[in-house]
């Protein structure tokens, strides 16, 4: 009993500049499936979709921009232009995908989803190939190299990468919140989300509203692609955090902004860690593939809507 | 014309709600099961055996079990491979702990043990719903196939840390393992997968199924009525890991031979729900149609380039498949979201009227 409760606290305490190195660690990780979740929450806030694409679409945006820059775009155009194939894509989806199916049930439009992912998949993997690629870290000025700290007499490496990718995404959530709190669009994306046919009835149009949040979507993608690129390497891969994500969800509510952020930031360092203390020591490793699902049910269990979803409401 | 029901009048509600109210349904069927039973173990090749029909009632057996939990009680799991993981594990231990077990008896009792764990993941149903649900299931996905690889008691410590399907006999026969001729495995499975259907088809017709019918169209207003929803959606999630397990057990020991826990993974509980989407959901045939598609399409897709004459590498035709199965599926949801066995029902009317439009 004891060393399996009292005993991974007390390491804790000996060596809290590693355990600031974990937890930062955890943060970072936990910033990135912020960001997927954050994706994911805009689009069914907007339309009720649960898009599983959402993952994939943080890949195909990382490997269009690698591959743009390969074919000899510079990297700040290839930016540019990664922005435009998203656009398409979103467009592409709304007329293909969503505008015949509008008004089925939710696990329908959620297979469609899973039809994009696949479809996405085999594209990608055709035009770009399957291998392990270099992101185009350096071109994009993001500073590499690490910032030593010494708390508590100890030893803090912060990879200067990392600060770099929460700052960025500290900047896109409040971009984004103040567009959907002060622009007009923002506000239209909500009411749709409140209410599509009240926000029909005022003159909202649903296309151009999905091509949108799809839109927006693809950037927060193209976002993470860069962030966690940089980390790992670009390929086919990365899908696995894109269901990291889920548990994420589930944890901060479907449809809540903040709970997407919390639950990522608060899903990235408990899974480290429980990795670390744990995992490792006590259960062979490599916990992080369940823990976070586990967390989310057991938390599931007692807030049946996520920590900050909306309460469910049934009427007969 | 063919499907003239002009003469078949019914008397009774019994008649009414017999299996097959119309005769010709039933000749189509028989037809289908000496095709099943007879023609096609004696023409088939080795090949059709391995790639097409043995997989498709694999499939198709799968994806039955989780159409009664996900079509007909509602419950969208995404953990099916993971339950038919422990099906195949189940029967190992089984077949290696008891080798005199006959493997017929040992495949339909490793679906229990999964049906257990069906069980201990369908108690949070009680309170979570719809995609909440959904992502828990997941949570047995993620978590099962972490234990499969570390839990090495399961796999018998082997060093590789996949299991392998030993030589089984049965009355004389080789049924599984290296040794064992496809036509037998064949026989096996259909024998088990024909059971299996006859059971469930029957299953959602009385109470049971009824019950979960009503707990899918509205939980609140089927508790109103005095449906005990835990008995529900519990047994809902036992007899589908059930039957989830019985076809990952013949998945492992009628088919693949071996298996290592990354054979389970979340691809596999896909594919078995695009087989029970596409084929349609709250349906038993739809599963084998689905099946056909899913399993028959890669094939069809590694033959006809070759077919015309173009070499493309089997890297390239298999990214292929997969852009191309996407695309199917949004086609097909597009054109008819209820699923094939939808189309089917329409045809038929269409059929029992003809050549009149009504």
């Amino acid at each position: 009993m004891y060393t399996y409760l009292i005993e991974p606290f007390v390491e804790m305490f000996e060596a809290p500049d590693f355990l600031m190195q974990v937890l930062w660690e955890g943060l970072v990780s936990g910033v990135l499936y912020a960001l997927i979740a954050l994706g994911f929450v805009l689009i069914f806030r907007s339309s009720r979709i649960f898009n599983f694409a959402q993952g994939i679409m943080v890949v195909f945006a990382a490997l269009t921009l690698v591959g743009l820059h390969a074919a000899g775009l510079p990297a700040w155009i290839a930016v540019a232009a990664t922005l435009g194939v998203m656009f398409l894509l979103a467009v592409t989806v709304e007329r293909v995908v969503l505008r015949p199916l509008v008004g089925q049930p939710d696990i329908i439009l959620f297979m469609a989803t899973i039809g994009i992912t696949l479809f996405l998949i085999g594209f990608g993997e055709i035009i770009f190939g399957g291998e392990n690629k270099a992101m185009i870290t350096s071109e994009l000025g993001i500073p590499t190299g690490d910032v030593v700290l010494e708390p508590f007499g100890g030893l803090l490496i912060l990879q200067k990468l990392d600060m770099t990718v929460v700052a960025v995404a500290v900047i896109l959530v409040g971009a984004l919140l103040a567009f959907l709190n002060f622009t007009r669009m923002g506000r239209a994306i909500r009411a749709l989300g409140d209410d599509h046919q009240a926000a029909l009835s005022v003159g909202i149009s649903l296309q151009t509203i999905w091509v949108l949040v799809w839109f927006i979507a693809g950037v927060i993608a193209l976002v993470t692609g860069i962030a966690w690129g940089a980390r790992a390497g670009v390929s086919f891969a990365l899908e696995v955090i894109a269901y990291k994500a889920l548990p994420v969800l589930m944890l901060g509510g479907l449809e809540s902004i903040t709970g997407a952020i919390i639950g990522g930031l608060m899903i990235g360092m408990l899974e480290k860690l429980f990795e670390i203390y744990w995992g490792q020591p006590f259960l062979g490793g490599n916990t992080e593939t369940w823990f976070a699902f586990v967390l989310a049910l057991i938390v599931l269990l007692f807030r049946p809507q996520g920590l900050f979803g909306e309460r469910i409401i049934e009427r007969v | 014309m063919l499907y003239r029901t002009a003469g078949q009048f019914k008397t009774s509600y019994t008649a009414d709600q017999a299996l097959f109210p119309v005769r010709q349904d039933a000749v189509l069927l028989g037809i289908i099961l000496v095709l099943a039973w007879v023609v096609l173990p004696l023409t088939a090749s080795e090949f059709a055996f391995q790639t097409l029909l043995i997989p498709i009632l694999i499939y198709a057996l799968a994806a039955t079990g989780l159409n009664l939990l996900t079509g007909y009680a509602g419950q969208l799991s995404l953990g099916t491979a993971a339950f038919m993981g422990v099906g195949a594990y189940a029967c190992y231990k089984l077949v290696t702990l008891m080798p005199w077990l006959n493997p017929v008896v040992a495949i339909l009792l490793s679906g229990v043990f999964s049906a257990g764990i069906g069980v201990a993941f369908g108690i949070p149903s009680l309170r979570i719903k719809g995609f909440y649900l959904a992502i828990a299931t997941l949570a047995a996905q993620f978590f099962l196939i972490w234990l499969f690889e570390k839990w090495a008691w399961l796999y018998n410590y082997n060093a590789s840390g996949a299991i392998q399907v030993p030589n089984l006999d049965m009355f004389g026969l080789w049924v599984a393992g290296p040794q064992a001729a496809s036509a037998t495995q064949y026989f096996v499975v259909l024998a088990v997968v024909t059971l299996m259907t006859v059971l469930c088809i029957n299953l959602t017709r009385g109470t049971l199924g009824r019950t979960w019918k009503a707990t899918r169209d509205m939980d609140i207003a089927a508790e109103l009525i005095g449906i005990n929803l835990m008995k529900s959606k519990l047994t809902a999630f036992a007899i589908s890991s059930y039957v989830v397990g019985v076809a990952g057990a013949l998945f492992v020991f009628m088919w693949r031979g071996a298996a290592e826990p990354n054979l389970f993974d979340i691809g596999l509980s896909f594919r078995i729900l695009f087989i029970a989407i596409i084929g349609g959901l709250g349906s038993i045939l739809g599963n084998y149609l689905g099946a056909i598609l899913i399993v028959g399409l890669p094939v069809v897709l590694n033959v006809v380039p070759e077919a015309l004459g173009l070499h493309i590498s089997s890297a390239t035709v298999e990214h292929l498949n997969t852009m191309i199965v996407g695309s199917l599926i949004i086609f097909f949801l597009v054109i008819e979201p209820h699923g094939l066995a939808r189309l089917w029902t329409l045809i038929r009317e269409k059929l029992i009227v003809w050549p009149f439009p009504y």
